[in-house]
């Protein structure tokens, strides 16, 4: 069955005040394979919802297989073979593979034969882009393995044009290229018709056949592949504002040990070991990359650093100094930690931005006196680092909450690094989901903390932002370190190895 | 409160030794499961559709109460218990449809309705505290024996056949019916439940009303069995230990029916010393359907927080 080619043309869809599409276009013949790109709210979701049936247009007009659709009903984009692979995954995680399969399919028998369910479900598997073990439950698999189940539960629905929501954020890089590569030849076998949305300009040069640039709701633009390159997306993406260059790295000799972490063990949710005597030192003036895929205990020691988690056995030192997770010890070693999902791990929500970049000084002259707070002086010394950081909107009074992601991580990155001196600064995947600009001004802000001496310690998912930054990686296997090499040393092949714990622990 | 009370002396003229003790607390795990094997079954649907209803209590008062007076009133125990899953259900219905508003937390809702379930109860107990209810037939399967301890052990409720076969029917329906994979998938991730298009508030509804229901069986038969009457201490807790075992059964309902046999006999031990004629410590023995509790819960609880087998968003709204 070819699938329908989508024909979006001048849409708009506004939610209250803001206006998320402004006359956006998108043409995906059938088997293409098509990049979506833009930078945070460009309005990349909020089209694929349209053309999904999610969101309703409130004006335009949308074609597929050539007839007019006038959207806003999922079941009937499903009926015409459009399917959606989110962000977040929506398969229930005690249930089998094979039990999520047969949910997701459309009326299921009241009583199910397991025995005939199985064989329609093998007889799907044998002509399907990736193998799985049915009887395997979800919350058991890594979550390449979630992505590729997510993607054929969509097949198996019999989806003909496929959505796919930033999938290889939480892949390694060989499963990413696993899941692009079947994809892509799915879609030149005319099967099947992809719509990617990425941040990643490798993904689009590599996979891609046809562009399409989104900027403030509007198109800037399609371009076929092959005849376009990264500088010209990129400037698509920004329009006349010009990008921030890159902070320059000075190139020093090797600092001293600053951050020493020994054998630490710490238990996770569930009452096991994630992290088996974990051990590694940072120097002074360096970016240590700590590559990994989630789930290997990052967030853990993440959450040891910052108090949130207590460990077993070993410990950590600063400047040899032993470090505990007590607001004055942090004041006095200089430790700061950029946590992911800052929004939970690192701000009360509810409480104003001016207030939430206050936590860590709040008990201190010149905010606290005589035991007092004094609220114009966390004003004031918010606007400034609102100003510093370009935190917008500009609004010191506006609860934390009601900002974007990447506002909430520039304002926690602004308390963070924005007043004492910093020996250690912990960030956790600081970049995630964060658009172009966003990402740059932070990689630009942590290469000027390791400028000034600082000891960062970078942990991230990512692996194009480690092999950017870093001085030096370690990757992350299972709670351990099992590989390190320095940043003339990096090879992403390599490190890919490691992070999936394919290779011979050393 | 008396734990005792419907797990009592087994009636019988012999006298007890040894294996009579043995034959009594076996007699009583079967008799004195029935409110646990219906509770326990009803907040494992309900739990498993991501519902925590505590007010459990409340629904197996209510339960008992509303078969007891129909029962007498219409002369038929079949209308009690027909009655008292309908007034089960009414208080799911009430304690799903609370927990669907804004802010209502699930656990506050059901110490609402174990207070709001017992004292409707009570209140409308008032005027039952002489009489004796029609009873349930029994089923005796004790023919063969020339002992009447055996016997009378023997005879047996249809509600405990009942009670049992509804484990093993909710073990099929979670594993092999659509229904069953709507319940799980609502109660361990709604967002992905709705993303494949299941009404996860109709579920949990459902879910709730149907668990309730159960209960209430459960307490039916506290008063419409031996000696059959009603009196306000007359459940001991035992709504509340359900809830406590499904925990302990790991949201499994062939798990619940072992558990729920587990604290009947339990429950049985101290009236079967007594009547060998241990008389010294059987307060002691009383209590042990309590301390099973508080043992099964330190046991299986966690100091670390994860309990495994428990479903996903258990008690949140979303």
């Amino acid at each position: 069955m070819t699938p329908p080619a989508v024909e979006l043309r001048n849409i708009s869809k506004r939610f209250g005040n803001v206006l998320a599409l402004d006359g956006a276009e998108l043409r995906v013949g059938a088997g293409e394979f098509h990049a979506l790109v833009g930078e945070n709210g460009a309005g990349k979701s909020t089209l694929a919802k349209c053309l999904i049936g999610i969101n309703g247009i409130d004006a335009g007009e949308m074609r597929i297989g050539g007839e007019t659709w006038a959207g806003g009903d999922p079941r009937a984009a499903r009926r015409m073979g459009i399917g959606m692979v989110f962000q977040h995954f929506t398969l229930v995680p005690s249930m089998t593979v094979a039990e999520n399969l047969s949910l997701a399919r459309p009326g299921p028998p009241a009583v199910i034969d397991w025995n005939e369910e199985r064989k329609s479900l093998a007889a799907f598997l044998a002509d399907a882009p990736f193998q799985v073990n049915l009887d395997a439950v979800v919350s058991e698999l890594s979550a390449g393995q979630k992505q590729k189940i997510e993607i054929l539960k969509e097949l198996y629905l019999g989806t003909r044009v496929l959505l796919l929501d930033e999938p290889t954020s939480v892949l390694t890089p060989d499963e990413a290229e696993e899941v692009l590569d079947r994809l892509r030849a799915m879609a030149s076998r005319g099967e099947l018709s992809v719509l990617l949305i990425t941040h990643k300009f490798r993904e689009v040069m590599r996979y891609a056949d046809q562009v399409t640039v989104l900027r403030k709701g509007r198109a800037a633009g399609t371009r076929a592949v092959a005849t376009t390159n990264e500088a010209e997306l990129a400037e698509m993406m920004m329009g006349e504002r010009r990008a921030t260059e890159v902070t320059d790295r000075a190139e020093k000799g090797q600092g001293e040990v600053v951050l020493s972490v020994s054998n630490l063990s710490v238990r996770g949710d569930k009452g096991l070991d994630v992290l088996h005597g974990l051990t590694f030192e940072s120097r002074a003036g360096e970016i240590l990359g700590i590559a990994g895929i989630s789930g290997n205990g990052q967030r853990e020691f993440v959450e040891v650093v910052a108090g949130q988690r207590p460990y077993r056995s070993g410990g950590i030192t600063v400047n040899g100094e032993r470090y505990a997770a007590e607001c004055d010890c942090m004041r006095r070693l200089g430790v700061f930690v950029l946590p992911e999902m800052p929004l939970r791990n690192a701000a009360v929500p509810s409480m104003t931005v001016a207030e939430n970049m206050a936590l860590r000084e709040f008990d201190q002259p010149p905010i606290t006196r005589h035991g007092l707070l004094n609220h114009e002086t966390i004003r004031t010394l918010g606007l400034g680092l609102i100003e510093r950081f370009s935190v917008s909107p500009p609004s010191p009074d506006l609860p934390i909450a009601a900002l974007s992601g990447g506002n909430v991580q520039r304002a926690v990155l602004a308390r963070e690094l924005g007043g004492r001196e910093i020996r250690v600064l912990i960030a956790a995947n600081p970049c995630f989901g964060l658009d172009f600009a966003a990402t740059r001004f932070i990689h630009n802000e942590l290469i000027a903390a390791r400028n000034r001496g600082a000891s960062v310690v970078l942990i991230s998912e990512d692996l194009d932002e480690l092999m950017d930054l870093s001085d030096r990686i370690l990757v992350m296997n299972a709670g351990r370190i099992v590989y390190q090499c320095t940043r003339s040393e990096a090879e992403q092949v390599e490190i890919g190895r490691h992070m999936a714990g394919h290779a011979v622990v050393q | 409160m008396a734990a005792g009370r419907s797990g009592g002396c087994v009636p019988t003229e012999a006298p007890m030794e040894g294996w009579g003790v043995v034959l009594g607390v076996a007699a009583g795990a079967v008799r004195g499961s029935i409110p646990y094997l219906f509770v326990s079954l009803g907040e494992c649907l309900t739990e498993k559709s991501g519902k925590i209803n505590l007010g459990m209590e409340g629904v197996l008062l209510m339960g008992a109460v509303t078969a007891f007076g129909v029962s007498d009133r219409s002369g038929s125990p079949w209308f009690g218990l027909l009655a008292a899953a309908l007034a089960g259900a009414i208080l799911g219905a009430l304690h799903a449809g609370l927990t669907r508003l804004p802010r209502v937390n699930d656990v506050a809702s059901g110490i609402a309705m174990i207070l709001f379930g017992s004292g409707l109860a009570f209140f409308i107990g008032k005027q039952f505290v002489a009489p004796m209810a029609p009873q349930l037939p029994l089923i005796d399967l004790g023919g063969w024996s020339a002992s009447p301890a055996i016997r009378s052990a023997l005879r047996i409720s249809p509600l405990f056949f009942c009670g049992i076969a509804l484990g093993f029917a909710l073990d099929f329906v979670f594993r092999r019916t659509r229904w069953g994979l709507y319940v799980r998938a609502s109660g361990d991730d709604p967002m992905a439940a709705r993303s494949i298009g299941i009404p996860v508030g109709a579920v949990r509804m459902a879910a709730t009303v149907v668990g309730a229901s159960m209960a209430a069986v459960g307490g039916a038969h506290l008063t419409l069995y031996y000696p059959g009457i009603w009196s306000e201490g007359i459940s001991g807790g035992q709504g509340l230990m359900a809830v406590a075992l499904v925990i302990f059964a790991r949201w499994q309902p062939l798990r619940c029916v072992l558990a729920a046999l587990l604290f009947g006999g339990a429950q049985a031990l101290g009236p079967s010393l007594q009547a060998a004629g241990q008389t010294g410590y059987y307060q002691l023995f009383n209590a042990s359907p309590y301390l099973l509790t508080l043992t099964l819960m330190a046991l299986t609880g966690s100091r670390h927080g994860g309990l495994s087998g428990a479903p996903g968003s258990l008690g949140r709204s979303g």
